[in-house]
């Protein structure tokens, strides 16, 4: 998509509506389709980084929220479930999104 | 300095690319193309061309390797026929959608199935609306001269499209025609280097072919629509230039005979040299009749075509292919279309003729024209016609 303005209009449009600004992905916030959001609770986390490793957004990070614990950066999350699927001690819960 | 010589359409075609000073050639063969690309491949071999030949695996990675080519500023040429150009489908799309000025020659042919290798115009009615500039030769010089041409159109900046050049298969293809070839000089004299809009270039990176989502597509169509549309004024340009350059004229739609005519045949295509014959015949024995020749195709020329059907009561639509369950003739239905909202218009009566290669011998011609003439005395206009149906 063009990124020059939110929504351009059809004069606006870059030549075969071409990317010419690199490093635009950084500004389209992907995580706002997201259905449910993943909940650690920190009393049974063991800080493993199994979530971190398997989170195919990469998109999970110590001292993001907490320091010590992970969490995940909600612009990019996808609410995919699979770190609360891959937890050892089964730790993190998928909350629906309200809106 | 042109040459006089005897040549297939198709080797006049590959003579002309390589004259054009192509960057990269990528195709697959399929007859009736095959001599276009044989001889460019000849032409690499031999070192006379300074181009890389791709022989690609298929038609569909032949226009996925014209894209790349293009999106890097490569002069870009590629030829099919039939299937192959089927197979390029969804690509065609992307090569519009994306401004890249690619060049094709489709050497016309006929859809399997049954499978068919020879001549009609099923292939690029099936492409339509693709979003490339389209347009007809008629003969070996009109086919050299078109695709010369087709460069020059394709890579001005102002339209930056890609470019279909139609010459029928084997009709074209095959035949040896005199024709004059234009030397080296002459012709890049006429196409200067090409200075790309925008280029894929690791100094400068840029993403080309993104994800257009619903907040962007809709204004990407009206791009496409009013550049194809535009692009009518560039082509007229160009085409007078070519004419200035290479002392041969070229018009979006061509009449034959046609300012007096008391019933119009409009053709397209090759085939429109047989009817040429035709009228003069009928002339000769005082039958006012001329021919409507469609050349440019997209973007359709509507007021050259109002210009050149006139007041004539008339119009016969010989179309090479069927719109199966539709309107039965593609062309046919588009200029029933164009003169829907007209006040003058003429009746417009529909033939189906040479279809996967069927000849259309000058009697046909003559049917179609004793038909055009009992529609007028009658009033009535006969439901399409299949000429030469065994039925």
């Amino acid at each position: 998509m063009a990124t020059q303005s939110a929504k351009p209009k059809w004069t606006e449009l870059a030549v075969g509506t071409a990317i010419t600004v690199p490093g635009s992905a950084r500004q389209n916030r992907t995580g706002d389709w997201r259905s449910s959001r993943p909940i650690w609770n920190h009393e049974e986390c063991i800080r493993c980084g199994v979530c971190v490793i398997f989170c195919p957004e990469g998109c999970i990070h110590f001292d993001q929220d907490q320091p010590g614990y992970p969490s995940a950066d909600l612009e990019y999350c996808k609410g995919c479930g699979i770190c609360a699927h891959e937890c050892p001690t089964a730790c993190i819960t998928t909350q629906e999104e309200e809106e | 300095m042109e040459q006089r010589l005897g040549l297939e359409a198709s080797i006049a075609i590959a003579e002309v690319v390589c004259r054009c000073d192509v960057d990269i050639v990528a195709a697959y063969p399929i007859t009736p193309q095959t001599h276009v690309v044989e001889h460019l491949s000849e032409l690499v071999a031999d070192g006379e061309l300074d181009a890389a030949f791709v022989p690609v695996e298929s038609e569909h990675s032949a226009m996925s390797v014209c894209c790349g080519t293009a999106a890097v500023g490569a002069r870009t040429f590629t030829s099919t026929a039939a299937q192959g150009l089927a197979l390029m489908h969804e690509i065609l799309f992307i090569a519009s959608a994306l401004r890249l000025p690619i060049v094709m020659a489709v050497a016309n042919r006929s859809l399997s199935g049954p499978i068919s290798i020879w001549n009609d115009h099923s292939d690029v009615m099936t492409e339509r609306d693709v979003g490339w500039v389209q347009i007809f030769a008629e003969n070996a010089q009109e086919a050299a001269d078109l695709t010369i041409w087709s460069f020059r159109l394709a890579e001005d900046r102002r339209v930056s499209l890609p470019v279909m050049v139609n010459f029928d298969g084997f009709i074209l293809t095959h035949t040896i025609e005199p024709m004059l070839m234009p030397d080296k000089e002459m012709v890049q004299a006429f196409l200067p280097p090409w200075e790309p809009l925008l280029k894929l270039d690791v100094d400068e990176p840029i993403s080309m072919g993104p994800v257009g989502i619903p907040d962007i597509y809709t204004e990407t169509k009206q791009v496409q629509q009013h550049l194809l549309t535009q692009a009518y004024g560039p082509i007229v340009e160009t085409l007078n230039e070519f004419a200035q350059h290479f002392k041969r004229t070229y018009k979006p739609i061509e009449t034959y005979r046609s300012d007096d005519a008391e019933v119009l045949l409009c053709t397209m295509g090759a085939l429109s040299e047989t009817a040429m014959e035709v009228v003069d015949r009928r002339r000769k024995q005082g039958q006012k009749v001329g021919l409507v020749r469609i050349r440019l195709w997209r973007p359709f020329p509507f007021e050259d075509l109002y210009r050149a059907v006139g007041n004539v009561p008339v119009l016969g639509v010989m179309d090479r292919a069927i719109s199966f369950g539709g309107p039965v003739g593609p062309v046919a239905s588009e200029i029933k279309a164009a003169f829907y909202h007209r006040e003058q218009r003429p009746k417009i009566v529909e033939f189906i003729a040479g279809l996967g290669g069927r000849d259309v011998p000058l009697s046909d011609f003559g049917r179609m024209f004793d038909s055009l003439y009992t529609t007028g005395e009658t009033g009535k206009i006969p439901a399409p016609t299949i000429i030469g149906l065994r039925e």
